[in-house]
């Protein structure tokens, strides 16, 4: 029995239904184009827009406010750092597509994961959706990205929300289902409705886990968007593709360095500033 | 109708938990099927309650004697698999989820073990947070709220949070927000058993000073016997879901229905039970005066010892102490009439007034607030009660053994 033959139908029959879907959903496509590019642009433009001075003092004085004396040093450090490799409008283009896509993701993820949460239905529905999610390799995320979107901006924030939603919906589940008992039934004792213990004491009592989800999900966004560099996302995933393809490895390593930096970045700010905000604290 | 009188009646409740609840019921009420053999957990089996109004009653049992749920179910957090519960003689088993959040917020009010304070919110926000609820408005609610900290002891705490507070204090906060809602029924789920032992006692004496004023119906959980017995006006036993007794402190310490209750009981203090209204003394009937006639006379006068002497409509009048010398002449027992006595109401505690009543034979007075007398105190009386609760039973006594030992009935008619 030949096998090249059957895989051959199985990805002709993939191939038709992109097709059908891609064509009998246009619409569908140019409305999440239109959302993507609606938050993104004006966002990159933004960044670009101001100087990148501004940028580093607004930085050491939100790090001073959230985190005191060190998080305003690492805020200062890490972007002149940014600047020094002549990065910067490359970090501030990914930095866009960063929360772009963590936005979109939050926006949808927390949610869907309340829903989770409180019907054992979606919970049975999404339970093994999410864990293909999570399995699925960043890389493959890509094909059906680009077949849907084509290449540029839009189908690498899309990929980067596939891959970055699963654990802000997870996490927020968690931290609903998480709440002592007992606190909801003395919600429940003096007469409060689901929405009013949901939101009255289930969402501020699941903030942490909720708030490690949003961390989580910026973290894995700007990974994600490193990645889909290579479907013509834009940014310091642009810088490291190109010094890979010519062999500038010292470039490359600069760029790395980049993300790291922002990835840490992002990671101490908004753990701090979460803690900051915690309603339980 | 009789249920109407009551602050809590519950009826023929069951809880099953298990893949068929309702069919399993069928069978266990159809007597076709025993509860152990239906295939479910049986939580709660046939229970029967009624709960008097401005009355706390204790639910005492093991962990996993179906206390809690019991509890729960009383404000259908848990509902019923069965059975009937009626709050001030509404049945409340029925009742919609509207209707429910209404019942909740107006009628009954709960504490918690560990007392299910928000962590977000301050004192004064947790306290007022049923009002909110209930649509109360901001300005009344946080009047009412800090009225409610004030009468728990805990004024100027209302801007801290939960976290800045001792356990103890946590919990007087969960009392506070469950007072606040005005509510005629408390429940109380082993509201103190979280709490140090000094404190624990001392939250149970706020308790009982706080119903002094408040007369709630509160229906109290806990698994410690001498909690149950210092609180309780009356005590339920739990045993895998089945009330097996359900009295008075001092008949369940004196007359425990099976040895489970007689072991549970085994750790009360009596002199935590003994009240003076159930200890007095059978054998000494009170002599009625009225006008020139003696009526009712002691049987038997040569035992000697104090005698109260009434009026005609059963109020007190003095005592006299030596009985043997006087005959039936009404003149006499007038002038022999003594106002050396200790009055005591019916519901006091009798333990204090011991040492008084061995050393100086001041006799002890049961006497209502309208001055009726209920009965005299008497050494012989107390020992009765102690030698009751030794757990050594006579054989005379373990012939007639009763669920209700009949001196205590008739003590407590007499009390009222």
């Amino acid at each position: 029995m030949d096998f090249t033959d059957f895989a051959m139908q199985v990805a002709s029959a993939i191939d038709n239904f992109t097709n059908y879907v891609s064509q009998k959903f246009g619409a569908v496509f140019d409305f999440i184009s239109a959302i993507i590019l609606g938050i993104n642009d004006p966002l990159t433009a933004a960044l670009n827009f101001v100087p990148a001075w501004l940028v580093i003092v607004i930085a050491v004085i939100g790090g001073f406010a959230a985190g005191r004396l060190p998080l305003a040093l690492l805020g200062g450090l890490g972007l002149a750092f940014i600047l020094a490799m002549n990065l910067w409008s490359a970090a501030m283009v990914t930095f866009s597509l960063v929360l772009t896509a963590a936005l979109i993701s939050l926006a949808i993820g927390i949610p869907l994961g309340t829903l989770i949460a409180e019907s054992k239905r979606m919970n049975a529905v999404f339970e093994p959706i999410l864990d293909f999610m999570q399995t699925m390799p960043a890389f493959v995320l890509l094909v059906p990205a680009v077949f849907f979107f084509g290449v540029g901006v839009v189908p690498g924030v899309v990929a980067t929300i596939f891959f970055a939603m699963p654990l802000p919906i997870r996490l927020t589940a968690h931290g609903l289902k998480m709440v002592e008992p007992e606190v909801i039934e003395a919600g429940e004792a003096f007469g409060a409705s689901r929405m009013t213990i949901l939101f009255f004491i289930k969402l501020p009592l699941a903030f942490k886990s909720i708030m490690a989800g949003v961390n989580q999900c910026i973290m894995m966004s700007l990974s994600m968007v490193i990645i889909a560099s290579m479907i013509g996302a834009g940014g310091l995933g642009d810088e490291i593709i190109r010094s890979i393809s010519r062999l500038q490895v010292g470039r490359g390593v600069e760029a790395g360095l980049v993300v790291v930096i922002l990835a840490i970045l992002i990671d101490r700010f908004t753990r701090r500033i979460s803690q900051k905000i915690d309603p339980t604290a | 109708m009789e249920s109407s009188e009551l602050a809590i009646e519950i009826r023929d409740l069951y809880k099953l938990y298990g893949p068929k609840p309702e069919a399993a019921l069928g069978h266990i009420r159809s007597r076709s099927m025993r509860p152990e053999d239906s295939g479910h957990f049986v939580a709660l089996n046939n229970v029967n309650l009624a709960i008097e109004p401005g009355k706390i009653c204790v639910i005492m049992g093991l962990s996993g004697s179906g206390k809690s749920t019991l509890l729960r179910c009383i404000n259908r957090l848990i509902d019923p698999t069965g059975g009937q519960i009626f709050i001030q003689g509404h049945e409340i088993t029925h009742a919609s989820t509207k209707e429910l959040r209404r019942i909740r917020s107006s009628k009954i009010s709960m504490v918690f073990q560990h007392f299910a304070l928000l962590p977000h919110m301050t004192v004064l926000d947790n306290v007022a947070f049923g009002l909110r609820i209930a649509g109360i408005s901001r300005k009344e609610r946080r009047d009412r709220a800090a009225h409610a900290l004030e009468l728990v002891g805990l004024s100027g705490w209302n801007d801290r949070k939960p976290s800045n507070l001792s356990g103890g204090m946590r919990q007087r906060v969960g009392l506070a927000r469950a007072l606040v809602m005005d509510t005629p029924v408390l429940l109380m789920d082993e509201p103190f058993s979280a709490l140090d032992p000094l404190i624990r006692e001392e939250m149970q004496q706020e308790l009982l000073r706080l119903q002094n004023t408040l007369n709630k119906t509160i229906v109290f959980v806990t698994h410690d016997p001498n909690e149950a017995a210092t609180l309780g006006n009356r005590i339920a036993i739990l045993l895998k879901g089945e009330v097996v007794q359900y009295g008075r402190p001092l008949d369940i310490v004196i007359s425990p229905a099976n040895d489970y209750v007689r072991d549970f009981v085994r750790g009360i203090n009596v002199f935590n039970v003994l009240s003076a209204g159930q200890i007095v003394d059978p054998a000494r009937p009170p002599v009625v005066l009225t006008g020139t006639s003696v009526t009712s006379l002691p049987i038997s006068r040569s035992t000697a010892g104090p005698v109260a002497v009434t009026d005609g409509t059963g109020r007190i009048l003095g005592v006299v102490e030596k009985t043997a010398s006087l005959g039936a002449s009404a003149a006499d027992w007038q002038s022999a009439l003594s106002q050396d006595y200790i009055r005591i109401a019916p519901d006091q505690l009798v333990a204090p007034f011991l040492e008084e009543l061995s050393r100086n034979g001041r006799p002890l007075v049961v006497v209502r607030d309208d001055d009726s007398l209920v009965g005299v105190v008497t050494g012989s009386s107390v020992l009765k009660a102690l030698a009751a609760n030794s757990g050594v039973k006579s054989k005379c006594e373990e012939a007639r053994q009763q669920p209700e030992s009949k001196s205590a009935m008739a003590a407590e008619q007499r009390a009222g």
